[in-house]
């Protein structure tokens, strides 16, 4: 399965299995979505359950929090994490403190997915990666998946969640794992491994990160795209470094991230939004809070450039495997 | 919820010509917009192609089709009234006067765009043709229209603000918003709806809980009107009208163009939402150009010669500017920090 068809099967199993969930976004129904993450939804379970929204992001994100709130599980559909800003005061002021200013009487189970990151010449309103602009929101989730088994199953895991869950999915591996070399054929899904899906119900936890490469030199922190992006650089500078997909951004899976570095002693933090109060000064703060008397060198950041997402220069601005690779050998060299 | 209270069941309708006064061009009139329409179409075919050819990469939305909106609204206003407008957005630069050549080489990502690159397709922008972009952000341009509009009045000159958005885009919060402050605040703006009957994949009827946009102003008082957007005449005379009453003080004023993108809504548009036969009708019943060409010829005012010289003088246009898009030179590396507080 790609992504695509993963997080298609997500709702899918979720729809059949609960009729509280409920499908709808801008060219989400008859459409089927932009990226057609929703195709043929509609003709399935109805127009009542999935259906196409106006053009109207505040609205949609609105209407989906009073409906969680009355015990709905509504996934909707951003159909660009670029396009969220107008919904963003929802899901702040709203979504994440409905738990905390009812006292738990009420919550807002509620799925927020939105396409994130670059590599499609989107320019600066289809390309952005605003990601930590939620996690330094308390209430809440972060999720951004790799593969199309951990799509599926965090998906799941996101909407039987009973609290408000941002479901970031990177454009450019929709269709094929990425690894940053741009100038090269295109790889499907297919010759992947995590392409296999099981059918059915499943999940993978929220708050858990995963090993996808275990290694004794360095730790590499990724999520999204730039897992792949790492896996090509670790392997280019044949460096036998330790590769963990975060999967979760929030809740973190702060163990495993300590585990790792106090192992390696050296870490490498890689992701595409850009650099100032990315996610990566959390992770970068968190890890030398954790194993500051471990570190042998300091800890280093690979990041988009603190611009604007430029459309002709594109791959200058994505931090691809020779930057990441840079960064590699000049924790190594310390 | 039920079956069809989300979705809406009604058919979707036709390009409707409503029938409104149309301007009586000159001969100099009638050419100037077959001119200046040719030269959209021509550049948007152009622009097709190189997408195609792998020249353009990423977004791009062309106006073929909608050509007489913008071209009639710019018949209808003076220099220095600014234009913004949200993604679909080539037309309206060449309209204002924008160079081809500075466009089409943003679309190619080329250091002589008018962006140097940086912006693509939908970010472009000219301080000296009043053209205030290029937005890929639906409906977030239209506050900004009103601004444009608020300064107008606050520097006590007469221009006024055409704030171009779509049918999608009319269902976005903050044009209501802007529609409230334009009317408390008697700006000068001119709100134009380009009613393409597409919102993307998604039809009017199946997004608008009412579909004539001409009325969304009426509860903050704010006249409206729809217009048969694809006749030049009756767009330049509609905006003479709403361009008058703004300039004298009167206010905001809303037109609704009801036009037609021949196009998808983007070159990755599978365009399974509307039928083949949909789109040629409209094609045959009402194309923009093909309609001055037969009032001007078939009434003798225009032999089709001089039609043709225009053809050729278009064409070599936008060859030219197809030519330097592809050939000139990509930006510096180091453009990625110029234009950015850092």
């Amino acid at each position: 399965m790609t992504m695509i068809e993963a997080i298609r099967d997500a709702h899918d199993v979720m729809m059949g299995r609960d009729d509280n969930v409920v499908v709808f976004g801008e060219d989400v129904g008859y459409f089927g979505g932009v990226f057609r993450c929703t195709k043929g939804l509609q003709q399935k379970y109805g127009r009542a359950r999935c259906f196409d929204a106006p053009i109207n992001e505040s609205g949609i994100v609105g209407t989906a929090i009073g409906m969680a709130a009355y015990g709905l599980r509504p996934c909707v559909e951003i159909q660009f994490a670029d396009y969220m800003y107008p919904a963003y005061d929802q899901m702040v002021s709203e979504a994440a403190r409905l738990r905390h200013r009812s006292a738990g009487d009420f919550t807002a189970p509620l799925t927020i997915r939105m396409p994130t990151g670059g590599g499609i010449f989107g320019a600066q309103t289809h390309s952005q990666s605003p990601e930590a602009l939620f996690t330094h929101v308390c209430g809440l989730k972060t999720v951004v998946p790799s593969n199309p088994y951990d799509a599926k199953g965090l998906l799941i895991s996101a909407i039987e969640d009973d609290d408000p869950v941002i479901f970031l999915e990177p454009k450019r591996l929709y269709n094929g794992p990425f690894d940053g070399h741009h100038d090269r054929p295109v790889v499907p899904w297919s010759a992947h491994p995590l392409s296999e899906v099981p059918e059915g119900h499943y999940t993978v936890p929220l708050g858990s990160a995963s090993v996808r490469r275990t290694g004794s030199d360095v730790t590499v922190l990724a999520y999204g795209t730039m897992v792949y992006v790492a896996e090509a650089a670790v392997s280019e500078q044949g460096i036998d470094a330790e590769i963990i997909d975060l999967r979760t951004l929030l809740p973190l899976d702060t163990d495993t991230i300590a585990a790792s570095v106090k192992k390696t002693r050296r870490c490498v933090i890689v992701h595409e939004a850009t650099r100032t109060s990315g996610f990566g000064a959390e992770l970068s703060a968190i890890v030398q809070e954790a194993c500051f008397y471990h570190l042998e060198a300091p800890i280093e950041r690979v990041t988009g450039w603190d611009t604007p997402y430029p459309h002709a220069q594109e791959w200058d601005y994505f931090p691809g495997p020779e930057r990441v690779g840079r960064a590699l050998k000049r924790v190594m060299e310390v | 919820m039920t079956e069809g209270v989300a979705h809406g069941a009604r058919a979707t309708r036709t390009v409707a010509t409503p029938r409104g006064p149309v301007a009586e061009f000159s001969r100099a009139g009638e050419l100037k917009a077959y001119r200046d329409m040719l030269l959209i179409r021509r550049f948007e075919e152009k622009a097709g192609q190189l997408y195609g050819m792998g020249f353009i990469g990423g977004f791009c939305h062309l106006y073929i089709g909608q050509e007489a909106v913008v071209v009639g609204m710019q018949m209808a206003i003076k220099p220095g009234d600014q234009v913004i407008t949200t993604y679909r957005d080539h037309g309206h630069m060449l309209a204002c006067g924008m160079d081809p050549k500075g466009v089409m080489a943003e679309l190619t990502g080329r250091r002589g765009g008018y962006s140097k690159g940086k912006g693509g397709s939908m970010h472009m922008f000219s301080k000296s043709k009043a053209f205030y972009g290029g937005h890929g952000i639906v409906g977030a341009n239209v506050p900004l229209g009103a601004g444009l509009a608020f300064a107008n009045k606050y520097r006590g000159n007469d221009h006024v603000s055409l704030t171009y958005f779509g049918d999608g885009a009319a269902n976005q919060g903050q044009v209501y918003e802007s529609f409230n402050m334009a009317k408390l605040w008697s700006l000068p703006v001119i709100f134009i709806i380009e009613n393409n009957r597409y919102a993307m994949g998604t039809s009017v009827e199946r997004a608008a809980a009412t579909v004539d946009f001409s009325h969304r102003g009426a509860s903050f008082d704010i006249p409206g009107e729809q217009v048969d957007g694809m006749d030049v005449r009756a767009v330049k005379a509609a905006g003479d009208k709403a361009v008058a009453a703004a300039r004298a003080g009167k206010g905001p004023y809303i037109l609704e163009m009801l036009t037609y993108r021949y196009r998808g809504h983007s070159m990755s548009d599978p365009a399974k939402y509307r039928t083949r036969e949909e789109v040629d009708r409209v094609r045959e019943e009402s194309d923009p150009i093909e309609r001055v060409k037969k009032r001007v010829v078939d009434g003798g005012m225009i032999k089709e010669d001089e039609l043709r010289a225009i053809d050729v003088e278009i064409r070599g246009i936008v060859n030219a500017a197809a030519e330097f898009a592809q050939n000139d030179a990509e930006p510096d590396v180091a453009e990625l920090y110029t234009d950015v507080f850092v």
